[in-house]
Order: structure tokens, then C-alpha cells, then sequence
């Protein structure tokens, strides 16, 4: 794309911004210039500032989100400050990060309309502009449907076809995989692709999922850090360039798999895609890296703790929600379970919880028959955590917030107070015990809730997505976190669509779709079967790919080394800090 | 499922079809004239307007099953209530007293006092599926229109029809609240008692609000971002213009409305009927 004449459509010159209700600056010194027709990718780890960054291209900053600004900041020529958010608007079509949520309509015709609506457009031409940029997201058959019919990916186009009809230049999605399953995502990166490509737009993706996003052409990379841009590169010369990790951004996993093969990346390898690398200058180091591994032992089989057999479950005669679902959890196991949305997980972990009963099949807790147990008393053995930790907390305060489910069984505040503690020293909360809730950051208060269900002792825990919507660092935290409990013998479930999670934590995947279990192995396995995993709306990971392309003969044992290794190695860094 | 219970479904039929002003009126205008009156004629008149209204909307009874299960648990405790607190109220309006039997001399049984009370349960039960079929076939969205029609500001119109599009999703995360806590051993059945059970009740409360306004915050930037309140006015993407059925539907109603009021006047001499006299 350099070849084209260049005509800059954002340029931030020595910008700086500061809310009003903070201390310091969010961003410093920005010198940014994105020219007509770019396709740029703009990455940071959470608090870096690459949301805010965002918030000052489609005017929430400074008309919504008050603060104050140092420097300029131009779009197609015009100073930003001097114009409004609708004028902005005109010219940036912003798709927001939660497309359930700013679902306005309440269907999918009258979603895409609302620009037109504000704007008067006449009724007649309206549905015409309405239909033509539904078929253009492959929406247009479905303009009567309501939010509650379509699936994450098909929430998103709307929401896309929603800014489109503005016929605005610059388009700005503010993580667009945030709550998509990864192959629903790698559409939606196809989609971005192609409108770029045909309707000639300047395309600004915000996302922390790089590799997912690098799966089509970017022209460039902008790496934000600590309210800074600290790096400003196409592609290959970022993944070159070796300054991801140090930031808390991951880099994709085929990089990482060359770097401990001992292979310097430059800028030659054209590794920015994996499509692009240029494999041949790294086979041989690759091959014989795999040939110097060695396969692990397995651990001996510990007893089962949670046996279910035959399992069905549906709410209306016509609709079977679970079908049949047999499968084996083993105590101190760490378990994903993954499929579509809709595919029925949530579903089994409602059933294993106690919240509906099954119509048929069986439940066995250590060998014994669970079908008279109430909720309450499952949940002393089974704690249940939900995805959104604003769901769960009702109390203001910490300590009384973990210390609620053993108030409401009576147990005396002597007694509780020990187990409180305990339960906030595993969390490491202990030193915010007297602390306000609010005062904490979303990963904290994600533990106040695993805290607030690890107080009753239970043997299993079950997590609903427990690193959604979490960049590297923080997910890294709590999934060590959660693997430090798991290795105090606590069982552990996610429900999770997380491929990265799958394969490096959870050496058990369960895989749902369509309310029956079609896969139970090993999450290497799962992730290097083609079929399970397009059947589950996954990915088969970027490792399997690399190690078909350099021609390795057992492409899942390749994987499963780097798993090792890399478990290996964080390890060591852990023992070394 | 629970949720479903304030769900829109578009259907097709005559109801359906008429413009979210048109049910409006229609609303008002038929259960005032129930309201007003205590003909137990006209209410059963009106009572069987509105069940062959359920019936042509074609709402399912599922649907509502829950709602009526209530409202008819009410009506009953209603019934007896009244009969607990005032049980010479009959005599008191109708003027004349007709003896069945008695418990003792306050609660003596009469038959103005059946009629009264038989009348009333009439008059809650032909007004409620009124509510029903307005809540449940009007299209929050095209309310929204005719209300700014008729004059209502947009904006006061659109988050009328916000209200309604984001209350099954409250619905949906109020349960998984409620799931979330009873897990921990929160207690919300019949077996608890009453006072800790409005308590635990609170405990959802709080993570349900906390939960709707950051919503609230991330539809009201939506909406910015895409020029609402822009303008002084909008086009309504869902608006109906009122047709020649709309118009013959409110000026139905309204003549059931003056028929009340006439009945009253010109018939009874007073809103109530006595065919003891």
C-alpha cells in the first residue's frame, strides 16, 4: 500500500491527554500520522492507552469524557476540538467492543437505521441504504430478526453495517474478537479485509489478540505503552524487532515456537503473517529443535471426582440443550470445556451445579449418586464462578463480601474470620482485606469473587470464561493464579472458548457442539484436529500450522513440546524472580 | 422460560398491525369505561370484547401463564379481603339488603354485597388482558413513533422504548444473579423467612444495578457515536402511518368509552346498576 500516494487522514501532532479525574496524563508526546487507505493495527496491554487513543479519534474525548488536551490532533485536515461528536461521527464509524450491549435496536433493520434516523433521512431511502449495506455484512436476509436470535459474530456485523451507512472514511473497531469464539473472529478479521479492500476505506483496528489480526494483511503496527507510542512498524519488522514480550503483549505463538528453536527473527522471514514466513530459511533449526525434545511422562490417574452418564437436558420438548453427554474429571484435574456459543457448556455447567436438573443420566461426586443434593449443598463442593465479577459482588467491602456464604450458613464470625483470611491469602487479597470493592482493578476483583466461593472449601471449581476480555498480563496472572490453586488439589473446570488457554493450561479439553460431546482428550489433540475443531467453531493453532508447513512428521507431538517447554521455561522464570 | 415474558414477537395479524398509538388509546379508553362503571351488563360486555381481542391477537396462553397465575392468586386474596374488611360495603352502595345468611352480624352474607364483589373481580379481569395484548403486541420501537407523533419529545419517547427493549436483558441477568448467589448458599425459596429473604433478595439487587448502569453508560456512547440528538427530530426507521383500521379501532373505542359513561347517566342514574330494586 506505500505505493499509493499518501494523503494523511489522522495526524496527532506532540498530542497529550489528560482526564480530569486523574493525576497524570493518559498519553504522552503522540506523533502519529495514518494516511487514506491504511490498514493499521493498534496494540498496547490494558491501561496503555490505545483505548483512549481510540476514545480521541471518534470524539468521546473530549465530548464525553471530559479532559484536558495539549497539541493537536487533525482529522482530514480539521482540528478535532473545534468540530462536535456528530460532525466526527460523519467522518470515523466507531464498532464499539461489546456488540451485545450497543445493540440499540430492537431488530436488526432498525439498528442499522438509527445513524439514518437521527439524521431525517427520508423513510423510502432509509430502508434502501438500510438494505444495501446489510447485504454488503451478509445481513440483509435477516432485517426483521432481534438481538436475542443472532450470535456474537452476527451482533458484530450489525453493528458494523450500523456505522457503514454513514459512509464514513475511516473505520475504528475497538476489539472486535473481544467476545467472539476464535473461528467467528478470524471471519470477522475477513470481513474488516474485505471492506477494506472494496470499499476503499482507512481501517483502525484496536486489539491485543495479534495474532488473530495478523491472520490478514496489516500495513502497520502501533504498539502503545504506558501512554506512549514506543514502536510504529509493519508486520515483519515488529515481529524482528523482538519488543512485544517485555511489554505484556503476546506475540504469535509460531514466533515464540521459532524463538525457542533458537532462530533469530529478521525482517526477511516476513514472519508478521504465517502465511508470508519464509520457511525455508528456518527449517532446519525448527526440526532440529523438535528432534532434541523429549516426551514427558504422564502422571499416574487419580481417582474420578466427577463422573457424568448420559447426561440430556432440554428446557422445551422441541429443543435439546444437552444430549447424552458421558465424560470423566479426575481429582486435581484441570479441565476446559469448549464449543460455540450456544453449543450448550454453559448449559452442563448449570446441570452440574444443581440450577436445573437433567432429564436424564446421572451425576456421581466422588462415586456418590448427586441427585438429591440441593444447590447449596453442591455448592460445598462445587463452587461456580461467573464470567462478569460485577455479577457476583453485592457487598461493599472485601472481607465481607468473601465472609457472606458462610454468614448465610450460620457459621459462627469466630470461625470465620480464620477461613476469610485463608481465602484471601490464597487470592492474594490479604493485604486488602478492609478495602472497598470498588477501589479494585477487574482482575482483583475477579479473585474477591474466586475468594468468595474458595471460603466454602469446595473440591471442584467451575469458572464461566475466567480470563475474557483480559489482555496478556493480566491473564497470565489469573491463570497462574488459578494453576497455583490447582496444584493445592483443587479441581478446576473453565468454560472457555480461549484457544490459547485450552492448550497451555488445561491438559483435559471436553469439546461441546450442538449439545453433545464430540471431543474428550488431550487440548493438544483437540487443537490439532481439524475436524473437531471446525465443528467447534475453533482454530487449529498457529503451532500445528507452522509445524505442517516445516514439514514436521508428528505435527501434535511438535505441539505438545512447545507446551512443555514453554511450561518449562515460565517456570523458571517464576523461580528465578 | 421467564424471560420471554415481556419479549416482543412480530406476528401478523389484525391487533398486530394496528399502530402503538391506536393500541394506546384503545387501552385507555376501554378499561376507563371498565373502571368507571358498575354495571355488571357493561363490564360483561366489555369482558367479552376483551377475551375475543386475546383471542385475535393470537397471544399464546404460555406465554402468560405466569402473569395470570398471579393476577389470579390476587384477585382471589382480593375477594376475600374485601369481604374481611368491609362485608356490608354492597348494602352500604346499592341501598336496599337481601339476606342470604349469616356468620354473625357484621359478616352477614347479602347479595348486593356478592354482586358488589362479583363485579369488581369482572371489572380487574376484563381490563387485565387489555394490558397484556397492549404490552405484548406493540413493537416498543413503533410506540416510540407514535408517542413523538402525538407531540412527546424524542427523547423522552426513545428511552420509553429503551426501557422496554433492555428489560428482558435485566430479566436474563437478574436470573443469572440469582443462580450466582444461590450457589454461594443464598436462600431465596419458601423455606427461608420473609425478612431474610427480602435481605437476600437485596444481595442481588446490588450486582443487578451496578450491571445496568455500565450498560446504561456504553448504550448512551453508542448512541452519540451515531448522531442521536442530533437534530431537533428524526424519521422513526419503525414508524406506521395510521391507517383506516386505526382509525376505526379508536373510534370503537371510544364509543365503548361514551356507551359506559351513558349507561351510567341516562340508564342507571349513577355508576352503579341494583336489579334488586
Amino acid at each position: 500500500m506505500n505505493t499509493k500516494e499518501k494523503t494523511p487522514v489522522i495526524e496527532f501532532k506532540d498530542f497529550q491527554f489528560q482526564y480530569f479525574s486523574q493525576a497524570e496524563p493518559t498519553l504522552y508526546d503522540i506523533n502519529l500520522t495514518i494516511n487514506k487507505g491504511e490498514k493499521v493495527l493498534l496494540v498496547g496491554p490494558s491501561g496503555s492507552g490505545k483505548s483512549t487513543l481510540g476514545h480521541c479519534l471518534n470524539g468521546l474525548i473530549p465530548f464525553s469524557y471530559k479532559g484536558e488536551i495539549k497539541g493537536s490532533l487533525k482529522i482530514m485536515g480539521q482540528e478535532t476540538k473545534e468540530m462536535d461528536i456528530f460532525r466526527l461521527s460523519k467522518m470515523v464509524g466507531t464498532v464499539l467492543q461489546d456488540s451485545d450491549s450497543q445493540f440499540i435496536g430492537l431488530t436488526v433493520g432498525e439498528d442499522v437505521a438509527f445513524a439514518l434516523e437521527n439524521d431525517c433521512v427520508e423513510l423510502g431511502k432509509m430502508k434502501e441504504t438500510v438494505q444495501k449495506v446489510t447485504d454488503i455484512v451478509d445481513m440483509g436476509e435477516l432485517l426483521k430478526s432481534s438481538p436475542f436470535e443472532l450470535s456474537g459474530g452476527q451482533k458484530q456485523r450489525v453493528s458494523f453495517a450500523g456505522v457503514m451507512v454513514d459512509d464514513v472514511d475511516i473505520l475504528l473497531f475497538d476489539e472486535p474478537l473481544a467476545n467472539l469464539d476464535p473461528a467467528t473472529g478470524k471471519t470477522a478479521i475477513d470481513l474488516i479485509d474485505r471492506v477494506w479492500r472494496e470499499e476503499k476505506k482507512t481501517v483502525i483496528i484496536i486489539e491485543h489478540r495479534l495474532e488473530d489480526v495478523l491472520y490478514r494483511d496489516v500495513d502497520r503496527v502501533i504498539v502503545v505503552s504506558d501512554g506512549r507510542i514506543v514502536a510504529d512498524m509493519s508486520p515483519d519488522d515488529l515481529m524482528a524487532a523482538d519488543i512485544l514480550p517485555g511489554l505484556g503483549i503476546r506475540e504469535p505463538l509460531y514466533v515464540t515456537a521459532m524463538k525457542y528453536a533458537g532462530i533469530k527473527v529478521t525482517p526477511q522471514m516476513h514472519a508478521g503473517r504465517l502465511d508470508t514466513l519464509d520457511i525455508e530459511q528456518i527449517r532446519e533449526p525448527l526440526l532440529a529443535w523438535n528432534r532434541a525434545q523429549e516426551e514427558k511422562e504422564k502422571s499416574p490417574e487419580r481417582p474420578a471426582i466427577l463422573q457424568a452418564e448420559h447426561i440430556s437436558f432440554q428446557y422445551t420438548k422441541k429443543r435439546k440443550i444437552l444430549q447424552d453427554i458421558s465424560f470423566t474429571i479426575h481429582e486435581g484435574e484441570m479441565v476446559s470445556v469448549v464449543g460455540t456459543n450456544g453449543a450448550g457448556k454453559s448449559t452442563l455447567a448449570k446441570v452440574i451445579c444443581g440450577f436445573v436438573k437433567e432429564d436424564q443420566g446421572t451425576l456421581y461426586y466422588g462415586g456418590e449418586d448427586m441427585s438429591d443434593w440441593t444447590i447449596k449443598e453442591r455448592s460445598a463442593r462445587i463452587g461456580y464462578v461467573m464470567q462478569n465479577p460485577n455479577q457476583m459482588i453485592c457487598k461493599p467491602i472485601i472481607y465481607d463480601e468473601v465472609a457472606l456464604g458462610l454468614r448465610i450458613r450460620g457459621v459462627p464470625e469466630e470461625e470465620i474470620e480464620p477461613k476469610v483470611d485463608k481465602a484471601l491469602k490464597i487470592c492474594g487479597l490479604a493485604p486488602f482485606k478492609k478495602w472497598p470493592v470498588s477501589a479494585l482493578s477487574f482482575g482483583q476483583k475477579k479473585r474477591v469473587t474466586i475468594a468468595s466461593v474458595l471460603v466454602l472449601e469446595p473440591q471442584i471449581l467451575i469458572l464461566d470464561e475466567p480470563t475474557a476480555g483480559q489482555d496478556y498480563h493480566h491473564y497470565t496472572e489469573i491463570m497462574e493464579f488459578l494453576k497455583s490453586l490447582n496444584s493445592q488439589g483443587v479441581t478446576i473446570i473453565m468454560i472457555t472458548h480461549d484457544m490459547h488457554l485450552m492448550l497451555e493450561y488445561t491438559p483435559h479439553a471436553i469439546v461441546i457442539s450442538g449439545g453433545k460431546k464430540i471431543g474428550d482428550a488431550s487440548a493438544v489433540e483437540i487443537l490439532t484436529d481439524e475436524k473437531i475443531a471446525d465443528q467447534a467453531n475453533l482454530k487449529v493453532t498457529s503451532l500445528y500450522e507452522l509445524a505442517l508447513k516445516a514439514g514436521i512428521g508428528e505435527p501434535t507431538s511438535f505441539v505438545q513440546s512447545f507446551i512443555n517447554y514453554e511450561r518449562g521455561t515460565r517456570h523458571n522464570e517464576i523461580e528465578t524472580v | 422460560m421467564k424471560s420471554k415474558l415481556f419479549d416482543y414477537i412480530d406476528r401478523d395479524n389484525f391487533i398486530y398491525n394496528l399502530s402503538g398509538l391506536t393500541k394506546l388509546v384503545a387501552f385507555i379508553c376501554l378499561t376507563f369505561s371498565v373502571m368507571f362503571s358498575y354495571d355488571i351488563r357493561y363490564i360483561i360486555f366489555v369482558l367479552v370484547l376483551s377475551f375475543c381481542f386475546f383471542r385475535i391477537s393470537e397471544i399464546s396462553f404460555r406465554q402468560v401463564r405466569t402473569m395470570m397465575i398471579y393476577v389470579g392468586v390476587f384477585l382471589l386474596l382480593n375477594f376475600c379481603l374485601t369481604y374481611l374488611f368491609s362485608p356490608q360495603y354492597g348494602t352500604e352502595i346499592y341501598g336496599t339488603t337481601h339476606e342470604i345468611f349469616r356468620f354473625s352480624s357484621r359478616y352477614t352474607v347479602t347479595l348486593e354485597q356478592i354482586l358488589y364483589q362479583v363485579t369488581k373481580i369482572l371489572k380487574y379481569a376484563s381490563g387485565i388482558p387489555l394490558g397484556i395484548i397492549f404490552l405484548l403486541t406493540t413493537n416498543p420501537s413503533e410506540f416510540a413513533a407514535s408517542l413523538n407523533r402525538i407531540g412527546v419529545s424524542y427523547k423522552a419517547a426513545y428511552a420509553l422504548a429503551l426501557t422496554l427493549r433492555y428489560f428482558p436483558d435485566m430479566i436474563r441477568d437478574y436470573q443469572d444473579i440469582s443462580l450466582a448467589q444461590q450457589s454461594r448458599g443464598l436462600d431465596l425459596s419458601k423455606k427461608e423467612k420473609l425478612g431474610t429473604r427480602v435481605k437476600n433478595m437485596m444481595n442481588i439487587f446490588v450486582p443487578l444495578i451496578f450491571t445496568t448502569l455500565n450498560r446504561i453508560e456504553l448504550i448512551s456512547n453508542a448512541m452519540e457515536l451515531r448522531g442521536f440528538g442530533k437534530h431537533k427530530k428524526r424519521i422513526w426507521y419503525a414508524g406506521k402511518p395510521l391507517g383506516r383500521n386505526d382509525y376505526l379501532a379508536m373510534l370503537f373505542s371510544a364509543a365503548v368509552l361514551a356507551g359506559s359513561i351513558c349507561v351510567s347517566f341516562f340508564v342507571n342514574g349513577s355508576r352503579f346498576y341494583n336489579p334488586f330494586v
